[in-house]
């Protein structure tokens, strides 16, 4: 059930583009269903969850992380999944009515069921790798909702702030998650949890915990990460409602509940959540007091609040915890209220400033009263579930043995400046008189819309929250056993009796409320006067946490621009003196390191003839640098490719030799080819910067001569050429050792560079797809040469068949076959010109590509018909046939056809592609 | 025998790094075809080098015998040659492609997506 749930709000998000388009105005009714009928199903299980017997969910996900789709629902998680889900559903219903005829209403729905998804997730995971997967999809959906808005320049900005304050914030909670989970030895939230005090005591414990309070203060907005919270005001209501007061800025809250029975002890934990509780407290309300815009006023009581909750968990203790988690209850419900109603406001005015605002009960009596209730229930008049939850918060506070009057003063300065603002957010609007100013002038005129009452979809929600609001608080007693007792019992990390009473008899706390309500109204009188002061506001802005980031922002985007002007200056040269310099320190380092190069010289195993062949290509190089013209280079090039093919024909490899060869002459054709279009060498560097080059050159030259040597000396690691070797007959019947690595061992291998070899081809012929006009060339020019090719051409084509069928046993093999089949159709090409020799062909070269590309995946995929993985090779049995003698037959063999068929097709189309490009009209 | 041809491979590097660091593209083509021909030898030579017999299994025999020059190595280089073939030709056609589009075939003139 715990899995379904969210991936049955999932579905809604992935289909509320669809269904907005069929459904049309009902779409937010038929969203709302969905957690509507969840928020009953987990009401269901409040029975099981109060006796201990908690719904879990556990499936492998990635398992050698140690990372599985662990969910698990006891008291506290249970809590705030009917605060999702419930306060979910009206939000839905809400924003149906609020987003009216948007035209992306079906993307805003989407969004908003994708963060329900995921911070239902978050409170339900058990895993905590899986609860900060979800914490981050919460940051990032309340990223697209705050900027829902796009087009308007400064959402997009306070939506990138505030996920970037929560992003980095995530990235020090996934730190110190990791470090407990380290600590504790499970990624389990259970587990970790239930070894209690004991893991913060560790070492990695301790560590971990300032980075776990990095995470939950940046998604809870406390000082000093509190700025990015009435900022996110930018984005629609519905949104400000759910996320940034109910749900989302709790989810902070959340964490710091369930890791309370691990280092509600610990020192570091109850200074700093009660130093930057009580400051974000009276921080939050004082900012809240010189706001014009109701939104604002409500956003900095929200942090106000999240300041109050941080402040309790600190404090720790039975009471406080569970004043905590009464006040969190109280909130959701009028707070999201009052969000709403001040939505409606926004709505059917025009406008959300307070000074403007005035009288509106008569024009929207059901709103007012919606507010009226919240603004009770949030100032804490009894008998709301507001008064409840403050009784409870003096309580705790009071019961302090040590600090009791100083936080005492402190919840009760906070308590007053919310109370006036409450009457400043839910009552002033509807009850005061119409402003002064818009006496004399019609009531139309003054504001931008005249006021009526909001559609039912935006009155239901908030008349219903501020109701339950009111039934909570009346009834106590029936519904605290069963919500808050489990809940505070995850929080406190053992059972706890509770009974939750409106009335206490006169005591200290009661005398606390009446004080604070004393307290409240008189800052609302004083306020009220100088309302329209905002030179304080200003100053304190100045001075706020904000510019801090803002001058980060504006540096780091700074610094970047200069680094990439530095390092990215479009030159080329540039590049490659920064890459060769740095890879020669650590290459020069390293050998150093490793302490140095042994070159030996015994003349008794150096060969004159190997001599002279080495000198020439030294030679040959020096030619190749400085060469005046790409003819020149060409010749160069030759000359070390063939003295290479000999190298490698003399230390007992044949197919290289082979390969070399065929390679070299295809490379030289092409290259001709190009030379037609190329334009000359042209030397454009000065001399100065020519030497600094010959010298750079020279010494990446030595460092490279030096690490060959090294490679040469050093054995790292034993070969596995023996075995390959000792397998090569016995287990994939070839002789040819080489071949078989290539089709068989390593067919994989082989495989991925055909398909490179593929793309390749397919790119050469884009690029070159638009000819240059030049001129023409004439072809079947010289009868000898037509001749010649046109009697080479089945030659060559028989011999490369005969090159496939025997390189597995003998030097040979697809490869080569292929290079074989190309340079005779090339050689035909020169005679008679591209086109004629793709007649010749029959099948375009890029079908070959293909269809060869099709033959190796299929050698590959029997293996995977039998059962075996991927390239395994198949052999049928060994037969003879006349001419040939015994034959084997097997996958390898066909993936050798598939390579054979690759490599001919790709030299043919490059080739023809740039033969083609350098003679744009080919003549018979 | 592997101190001559370490030579060579350092050469041909120095060679081939000279033409990359050119400004002239048809030079940067041959510094490329030097490249892989300096890193097949280099792979060819680090495996250990051996005047050897080629890697094939003689006859009747199931198994390679001894004094044969390293499969492995050449299986890679094998295909590196290949590979490089498809690379020259690849940067071929892409620089024949740029050079029509730049209008130049100065690598210096080659800025205008960087900035």
């Amino acid at each position: 059930m715990l899995l379904w749930s969210i991936l049955l709000i999932l579905a809604g998000s992935v289909f509320a583009g669809p269904i907005f388009r069929s459904a049309g105005s009902r779409t937010g009714w038929l969203l709302a269903a969905v957690p509507a009928a969840l928020f009953l199903l987990f009401l269901l299980e409040t029975g099981s969850v109060m006796v201990g017997d908690y719904p879990v969910v556990g499936i492998d996900w990635i398992r050698s992380l140690n990372v599985g789709l662990d969910m698990r629902l006891d008291g506290l998680s249970l809590l705030f999944a009917l605060m999702i889900t419930g306060v979910g559903a009206f939000i839905l219903v809400y924003a149906e009515g609020y987003m009216g005829k948007h035209p992306m209403k079906g993307r805003f729905f989407s969004f908003l069921m994708l963060f329900m998804a995921s911070m239902l997730g978050l409170t339900l995971s058990d895993n905590i790798i899986l609860l900060f997967v979800f914490w981050e999809l919460t940051s990032i959906s309340s990223y697209l909702l705050i900027g829902f808005n796009h087009e308007d320049k400064s959402a997009r900005w306070k939506a990138l702030q505030a996920l970037l304050v929560t992003g980095a914030g995530g990235m020090a909670l996934l730190a110190g998650l990791l470090l407990l989970g380290a600590a504790g030895g499970t990624y389990s939230l259970s587990g970790l949890v239930s070894q209690g005090t004991a893991l913060a005591e560790t070492e990695l414990g301790r560590i971990a915990l300032p980075l776990i309070l990095l995470g939950a203060f940046t998604k809870s907005a406390q000082f000093p990460f509190h700025f990015w919270l009435p900022n996110a005001m930018a984005g629609p209501t519905p949104v400000s409602a759910y996320l940034h007061s109910a749900t989302m800025v709790k989810a902070g809250v959340y964490l710091l509940f369930r890791l309370h029975p691990v280092y509600g002890a610990s020192d570091l934990w109850i200074q700093a959540l009660v130093l930057c509780g009580s400051i974000t407290l009276l921080y939050g309300a004082v900012l809240g007091l010189f706001q014009r815009d109701i939104k604002r006023i409500l956003a900095f009581t929200t942090m106000a609040v999240l300041g109050l909750l941080v402040m309790l968990i600190g404090l720790g203790g039975e009471l406080a915890l569970k004043s905590a988690i009464l006040f969190m209850l109280g909130h959701a419900l009028y707070k999201s209220t009052l969000f709403m109603t001040a939505g409606n406001v926004d709505h059917e005015t025009g406008t959300r400033d307070a000074r403007l605002l005035g009288g509106l009960r008569r024009a929207m009596p059901l709103t007012a009263l919606a507010a009226g209730l919240a603004a009770f229930s949030k100032a804490g008049f009894p008998p709301l579930l507001g008064f409840i939850s403050k009784e409870y918060v003096y309580k705790a506070s009071s019961a302090l043995e040590a600090s009791a009057p100083l936080l005492t003063v402190v919840a009760l300065c906070g308590n007053a400046m919310l109370l006036a603002l409450a009457l400043k957010v839910g009552l002033h609007p509807y009850w005061s008189r119409v402003p002064e100013r818009a006496e004399g002038r019609p009531w139309s005129r003054f504001l931008p819309r005249s006021p009526h009452e909001a559609p039912v979809s935006m009155i239901l929600g908030p008349l219903f929250l501020a109701t339950l609001g009111l039934v909570l608080g009346l009834f106590p007693g029936f519904w605290s056993a069963a919500i808050v007792e489990p809940s505070l019992a995850a929080a406190y990390g053992a059972p706890v009796e509770v009974k939750v009473a409106l009335w206490h008899g006169f005591n200290l706390p009661l005398l606390l409320s009446i004080l604070t309500v004393a307290l409240g109204l008189g800052i609302y009188m004083v306020r009220q006067r100088t309302w329209r002061k905002q030179s304080i506001s200003e100053k304190i802005a100045r001075r706020d946490p904000e510019r801090l980031y803002d001058f980060s922002f504006a540096q780091f985007v700074d610094k970047s621009k200069f680094v990439t002007r530095l390092l990215q200056n479009g030159s080329l040269r540039f590049y490659l003196w920064v890459i060769l310099a740095a890879a020669g320190l650590l290459i020069g380092y390293k050998l150093l390191y490793l302490g140095g190069v042994e070159a030996s010289w015994d003349p008794a195993n150096v060969g004159f003839f190997e001599v002279v062949l080495c000198l020439s290509m030294l030679a040959a190089a020096a030619f190749t640098a400085f060469a005046p013209s790409l003819l020149h280079a060409l010749a160069g090039l030759g000359w070390i490719g063939f003295s290479i093919a000999l190298i490698f024909a003399y230390h007992g490899a044949p197919d290289l030799a082979i390969t070399q060869i065929i390679v070299e002459t295809l490379t030289v054709a092409l290259l001709l080819f190009a030379a037609r279009s190329l334009p000359k060498f042209r030397n454009y560097t000065p001399r100065g910067k020519r030497t600094a080059d010959i010298v750079l050159s020279g010494i990446a030259g030595v460092l490279i001569a030096a690490l060959a040597l090294k490679a040469n000396a050093l054995q790292l690691f034993p070969t596995i050429s023996s075995q390959l070797a000792d397998w090569s007959y016995v287990a994939a019947k070839g002789k040819n050792v080489v071949n078989v690595i290539l089709v068989d061992f390593r067919a994989l291998d082989t495989f991925g560079e055909i398909i490179v070899l593929g793309i390749a081809a397919i790119g050469a012929s884009l690029c070159l797809s638009s000819g240059m006009g030049k001129s023409g060339r004439q072809y079947g020019v010289s009868p000898i040469l037509c001749t010649g090719a046109a009697l080479l051409l089945p030659i060559f084509v028989v011999l490369s068949l005969a090159v496939l069928y025997r390189g597995h046993n003998e030097p040979g093999g697809g490869f080569i076959g292929g290079l074989l089949a190309a340079v005779g159709y090339l050689l035909y090409s020169l005679a008679h010109g591209p086109e004629a020799a793709e007649r010749k062909l029959l099948v375009s070269p890029a079908m070959m590509i293909g269809v060869g590309l099709l033959v190796a995946l299929l050698s590959g995929l029997f293996g995977v018909a039998t059962g075996a993985p991927f390239m395994t090779g198949g052999w049928l049995p060994t037969f003879s046939l006349p001419l040939l003698g015994a034959v084997h037959l097997g996958t390898p063999l066909i993936f050798d056809v598939g390579v054979y068929l690759v490599v001919w097709g790709f030299s043919l189309q490059t080739a023809f592609a740039l033969q083609a490009h350098a003679n744009p009209e080919t003549a018979r | 025998m592997e101190t001559l041809v370490a030579i060579v491979i350092g050469a041909l590097g120095a060679a081939s790094i000279y033409c990359l660091l050119r400004r002239s593209v048809a030079k940067f083509i041959v510094g490329i075809a030097l490249m892989s021909q300096a890193v097949n030898l280099l792979i060819f030579m680090s495996a250990g080098m051996t005047r050897g017999e080629a890697p094939l299994i003689e006859g009747d025999a199931t198994t390679l015998a001894s004094g044969y020059a390293d499969p492995l190595p050449q299986a890679l280089i094998l295909t590196a040659i290949v590979i490089g073939f498809g690379l020259l030709a690849f940067t071929l056609a892409l620089s024949q492609r740029a050079i029509q589009s730049v209008g130049s075939d100065d690598l210096e003139d080659f800025d205008n997506t960087d900035k």
